[in-house]
C-alpha cells in the first residue's frame, strides 16, 4: 500500500495503459499479416543474432507456416484479451502490473513459437512458465490462487527441466542446436540410441505444459486466475505451447510406433477423461477449463498420426478452438462480472438483460458444438476424416473423437442455454448489459469463427495449409468445404449431435451419478499432488534433522570420519606402499623428548581434572620444543616454548572463570570415539610414512639457501624466508593474530565494561 | 627416525580427535591444541629430518657450506604456531564467554542456534 498518492494518480494512468497495451499485440499482428503472403509462398523468414557462439547457441528466430499460425493466434487474441482486461479489471489497483505480466507472457510465447535454436526455445518456454505463474497468482492475497499458481509452476517447470534435458540430448544427437537444421535430420535422430530418452523427456515437457493425463489437474486449478488470463493462457496460448512443441518436432520425432502410440493413447485418454470431468462441473469456468483439456487431448491424439488429413484436422482444430474458447472464457467472465456468480444453478434467463452477450455466446457455442456453417463444423468433419484416415487404430481415434465431441455438444448447450434461457436467475439482482470493452473481443472472435466457416479458403490457404506443410515437411493441399456430401464423417457428425443432445437432456442424473462415482475414488490427481508435496516436506524435515541436528560432537564425528574415508581412499588407490619401517636410531635425549611428548598427549587425553590436562599439555609443548631443537630448528623451538608459555598464562588467568574445579568435568571412556580417533591417527601415520617414500624435492629450500645472503642480506635462512621472501604472508599472519586478539578482547571485555558502568 | 616421529604424530592426532569428540568444551579445546601441534610436527617430519646444524649461514660465506636443516618447513611451522596460538586464544575466549552466557560447558546443551524442537511435519503455507 503506497496509499493516497497511488489511488489519486492511478485513474488517468490506468486508463492510459488500458488504451496503449492493446496496441502492442495489434502492431505485431499487423506485421505478421503483412508477412503472410511470403509465408504462404513457402518462404521462411529468419532474423536473429549470435548469442553464445562458443557453445553454438544463437538467438535466431524463424517464421514458417506453423510459427506464423501460432504467432498470429497469440498476438491476435492478445489484442482482444488486452482490450477485455481493460474493462474487466478497470479500477484494479495493479492494472499496470497485470499488463506488464501479460505482455511479458506474450513475448515469451512469441519467442517460443519463433525460436530457431533449441536453447533459445527453452528459455522462452521457461519465460512463459514464470510469467504464467505471476498471472495465475495475480490475486496474490487469495491463498487458493497462490496454491494454484505454485502448482502450475511446479508441474510445468518440472516438465520444463525434462524438456531441457531432452533438447540437450537432441542437440547432442544431431550435433547442432539449430532447430531448422535438426528438422532435416529426422532419420538420423530416430536411428540414434538416444531417441527413446529424447522422446520421453520431450513428451514429458509437452504433456505437462499442455495438461495431458496424468498432469491434467493443474489446468482447472489455474482457473483461480482473473478471467482475461484464463481466456488468454488457457485457450490460445500457454497450454498450446506443448502442442506447438509436438507439432514442431513432428518431422524429427514422429514416424515411429513409440510416438504414434504414446500420443494417440495419452491424447485419447485425456480427451475422454476430461470430457467426463467437464460434464460433472457446475462452475461455468471450470467446465470450460475441462473442455480445454479435452481439446488438447484431441489435438495430441491427431498429432500422433502421420496422415496429412489427421495433421490438417489437428491444425484446424487448434485454430477453431482458440477462437471459440477465448470467446467463451471472456463470456463467462462477463456473466461473472455482471451477476457475481458462475454457478450454473444460480443462473438463468439473462437473455433479455444481456442480448448482445447472449448472441455472442450462442455463436461461440455453436462453433464449439460443431454446427454448420461455423468453422467448428469444418474442424469436426476434418477430425472424423482424419480419424478414419489413421491406418493403425481408426476405431479408437474415431470413437474417442465422437465421444469427446458429443460431450462438447452437451457442454456447449449447457453453457449457453442454462444462463441465458429459462427462468430468470438471480432474480433479485438487476443485471445490465456489459460495456462494449467486454463484448467486443468475444464478438469479433465468434464472428471470425462464422466468417471462416462460410469462407473457408480464407483460413485454409493462409494459415492451415502452410502450417500443415511445415509440420509434414512436404507441400500439402488442404481441402476444406462445408458440404462434403453424405459420407462417413457426416454420419458420425449426426451421431455426435444425437448423442450430445441426449447427454444434455440427461445431464442432471449423469452429473449426480458421476459425483457419486468420484466421491468413491480414493485419490484424485489434485489430492495426490498435495500428498506428494507433503511427503517432500516431511522428507526435507527428516533429512534436515538427520544432518543438521545441532549436536557439535556428531558434526565433528562426521567431519573426522570423512577425513578418514578420504585418506583411506587415497591410500587404497595408491596401492601397496613399500613402507620402510626401521627401528628408529635415536639417541637417549631424543627418546626422552619423544617420551615427554607422548606422555603429555596421553595424560591430556585421560586426565580427569582439567588442571592436570593443562600441565600435561605444557609438558607436551616442552617435548615438542626439544624435538625441534634436536633436529636443527632452534627458531621453531624458541617460538614453541614462548607460545606454550603464553598460552598457559592465558589459560591460567581464565581458568577461574570456568567451572574447572567443580564436578562438571567428568570424562567417561567413549569406545566408539576412541576407535574413530585411533583410526584417523593411524591413517595419518601411514600417510606420513607414504610421503616419506616419495623422492624429496629440495629445489625451493636450496633456492632460499642460495639467495639468502646475496639477495636478502640475512644469515638466518628461516628468518629471511619469513620477513623477506614471504613477508606478505607474515604480514597476513600478524593481521590474523591481531584480529583474533580484538575478537577475544571483545568477547571477554564485554563484562568488564559493564562492570565499570 | 622419521618412523618414530610419524608414530608420534599419529598418537597426537588420535588423542586430539578423541578429546575433540568430548562433550566438554574445555576438553574440545585441549584436543584442538593437540591437533595443531600434530600438524606442525607432521610438516616438520615431511620436510625430512636431519641432525645437521640449523639453517644459518656463517659470516663471510654466501651460502651454507655444510648440509643444514631444511629451512622451508621451519618457516611454515613458525607461521603455523603463531596463527595456531591466535586460534586457541580466540577459542578460549569464546568458551569463557559461552560459559558466562549459558552457564555450561556441555556442548550438547548449547542449542541456541539450532534448537532441539523438531520441525512440524510439512510446514503450513500461510
Amino acid at each position: 500500500m503506497t496509499g493516497h498518492r497511488d489511488t489519486e494518480d492511478a485513474e488517468p494512468r490506468q486508463t492510459l495503459i488500458a488504451l496503449v497495451a492493446p496496441l502492442v499485440p495489434a502492431a505485431i499482428t499487423l506485421l505478421l499479416l503483412t508477412q503472410l503472403p511470403r509465408v504462404m509462398a513457402g518462404e521462411v523468414l529468419t532474423f536473429g543474432w549470435a548469442w553464445v557462439p562458443s557453445l553454438g547457441i544463437s538467438a535466431n528466430f524463424f517464421v514458417d507456416g506453423l510459427s506464423s499460425l501460432f504467432a498470429l493466434l497469440i498476438s491476435g487474441i492478445g489484442v482482444f484479451v488486452a482490450i477485455y482486461a481493460g474493462s474487466y479489471l478497470s479500477g484494479h489497483p495493479h492494472l499496470r502490473r497485470f499488463y506488464l505480466y501479460l505482455l511479458l507472457f506474450m513475448i515469451g510465447m512469441l519467442g517460443l513459437v519463433m525460436a530457431a535454436d533449441l536453447i533459445t526455445l527453452f528459455v522462452f518456454w521457461e519465460l512463459t512458465t514464470i510469467s504464467s505463474y505471476l498471472l495465475i497468482g495475480f490475486n496474490h492475497s487469495n491463498s487458493a490462487a497462490r496454491r494454484s499458481a505454485l502448482q502450475a509452476l511446479l508441474i510445468t517447470a518440472l516438465g520444463g527441466l525434462c524438456l531441457l534435458a531432452g533438447l540437450i540430448l537432441l542437440g547432442i544427437t544431431a550435433d547442432t542446436f539449430d532447430l531448422r537444421e535438426i528438422l532435416t535430420l529426422g532419420e538420423q535422430v530416430r536411428a540414434s540410441t538416444l531417441y527413446v530418452p529424447i522422446l520421453i523427456l520431450v513428451l514429458l515437457g509437452a504433456f505437462t505444459k499442455s495438461a495431458q493425463l496424468p498432469f491434467h489437474f493443474w489446468l482447472p486449478n489455474a482457473m483461480a486466475a482473473p478471467t482475461p488470463v484464463s481466456a488468454y493462457l488457457h485457450s490460445a496460448t500457454m497450454v498450446k505451447a506443448g502442442i506447438y512443441l509436438l507439432a514442431r518436432l513432428h518431422p524429427v520425432l514422429a514416424y515411429t510406433e513409440a510416438w504414434q502410440w504414446t500420443l494417440t493413447l495419452v491424447g485419447a485418454a485425456t480427451a475422454v477423461v476430461a470430457a467426463v470431468l467437464a460434464l460433472r462441473q457446475t462452475d461455468l469456468k471450470l467446465k470450460l477449463a475441462y473442455t480445454t483439456v479435452v481439446a488438447l487431448g484431441t489435438v495430441t491424439m491427431f498429432l500422433g498420426a502421420e496422415a496429412s488429413v489427421a495433421i490438417a484436422a489437428a491444425v484446424t482444430f487448434i485454430l477453431v478452438h482458440s477462437f471459440y474458447k477465448a470467446a467463451l472464457f471472456m463470456l463467462v467472465g462477463i456473466i461473472d462480472h455482471r451477476t457475481g456468480t458462475r454457478e450454473l444453478d444460480q443462473l438463468g434467463g439473462l437473455r433479455s438483460a444481456m442480448p448482445i452477450t447472449c448472441f455472442v455466446a450462442a455463436a461461440a457455442a455453436l462453433s464449439m458444438a460443431g454446427f454448420p456453417p461455423f468453422l467448428g463444423f469444418i474442424g469436426k468433419e476434418l477430425k472424423y476424416e482424419g480419424a478414419l484416415a489413421i491406418a493403425s487404430e481408426p476405431l479408437l481415434v474415431a470413437g474417442a473423437a465422437v465421444f469427446a465431441n458429443a460431450l462438447m455438444v452437451a457442454v456447449a448447450g449447457t453453457v449457453v442455454l442454462k444462463p441465458f434461457f429459462g427462468q430468470r436467475r438471480p432474480a433479485d439482482i438487476p443485471v445490465t448489459e456489459a460495456p462494449p470493452g467486454l463484448w467486443l473481443g468475444p464478438l469479433v472472435l465468434s464472428g471470425l469463427g462464422l466468417a471462416f466457416g462460410v469462407a473457408t479458403p480464407l483460413v485454409a490457404d493462409t494459415l492451415i495449409q502452410p502450417a500443415v506443410t511445415a509440420i509434414l515437411g512436404r507441400p500439402e493441399v488442404v481441402k476444406m468445404k462445408l458440404w462434403h456430401g453424405i459420407n462417413l464423417p457426416l454420419i458420425l457428425s449426426l451421431l455426435t449431435f444425437t448423442l450430445g443432445i441426449l447427454v444434455y437432456l440427461a445431464q442432471r442424473p449423469i452429473r449426480a451419478a458421476l459425483a457419486a462415482f468420484f466421491s468413491r475414488l480414493p485419490l484424485s490427481g489434485d489430492r495426490a499432488w498435495d500428498r506428494l508435496l507433503e511427503g517432500l516436506k516431511t522428507l526435507a524435515a527428516v533429512q534436515t534433522n538427520l544432518l543438521q541436528h545441532g549436536v557439535m560432537r556428531r558434526y565433528l564425528t562426521v567431519i573426522f570420519a570423512t577425513v578418514a574415508a578420504a585418506l583411506g581412499f587415497v591410500l587404497l588407490r595408491a596401492g601397496e606402499i613399500p613402507l620402510d619401517i626401521d627401528w628408529p636410531q635415536l639417541t637417549i635425549k631424543e627418546w626422552a623428548a619423544l617420551a615427554l611428548t607422548l606422555a603429555g598427549a596421553l595424560v591430556a587425553a585421560t586426565a580427569r581434572a582439567p588442571l592436570a590436562a593443562i600441565c600435561a599439555l605444557g609438558a607436551l609443548g616442552v617435548g615438542l620444543a626439544l624435538i625441534y631443537l634436536f633436529f636443527g630448528a632452534p627458531d621453531v623451538a624458541i617460538t614453541q616454548l614462548l607460545v606454550e608459555t603464553l598460552f598457559l598464562v592465558l589459560v591460567a588467568t581464565t581458568l577461574h572463570r570456568l567451572p574447572v574445579f567443580s564436578g562438571a568435568h567428568n570424562p567417561r571412556f567413549r569406545p566408539l570415539d576412541a576407535l574413530l580417533a585411533l583410526f584417523v591417527g593411524a591413517l595419518v601415520t601411514v600417510s606420513i610414512l607414504a610421503v616419506m617414500q616419495t623422492p624429496f624435492d629440495a629445489t625451493t629450500s636450496e633456492y632460499f639457501e642460495r639467495t639468502a645472503v646475496p639477495e636478502a642480506y640475512g644469515r638466518n635462512i628461516v628468518n629471511v624466508i619469513l620477513v623477506d621472501f614471504r613477508a606478505l604472508d607474515t604480514f597476513g599472519e600478524i593481521v590474523v593474530v591481531f584480529t583474533a586478539a580484538i575478537a577475544a578482547a571483545t568477547l571477554i571485555g564485554h563484562r568488564l565494561r559493564r562492570k565499570k558502568s | 627416525m622419521e618412523t618414530a616421529l610419524a608414530m608420534v604424530v599419529g598418537i597426537l592426532i588420535a588423542t586430539g580427535v578423541y578429546l575433540m569428540l568430548a562433550r566438554n568444551l574445555l576438553r574440545y579445546l585441549f584436543g584442538l591444541i593437540l591437533l595443531s601441534n600434530a600438524a606442525n610436527l607432521a610438516i616438520f617430519t615431511a620436510g625430512r629430518l636431519t641432525r645437521a646444524s640449523p639453517p644459518l649461514i656463517p659470516e663471510g660465506l654466501q651460502a651454507p657450506e655444510v648440509a643444514v636443516a631444511n629451512p622451508l618447513p621451519q618457516a611454515l611451522i613458525l607461521t603455523a604456531i603463531v596463527i595456531g596460538f591466535g586460534l586457541l586464544a580466540f577459542a578460549l575466549a569464546l568458551i569463557v564467554r559461552a560459559y558466562r552466557q549459558l552457564g555450561t560447558l556441555d556442548a550438547d546443551t548449547m542449542r541456541v542456534a539450532e534448537p532441539e524442537t523438531k520441525p512440524k511435519r510439512g510446514r503450513k503455507r500461510s
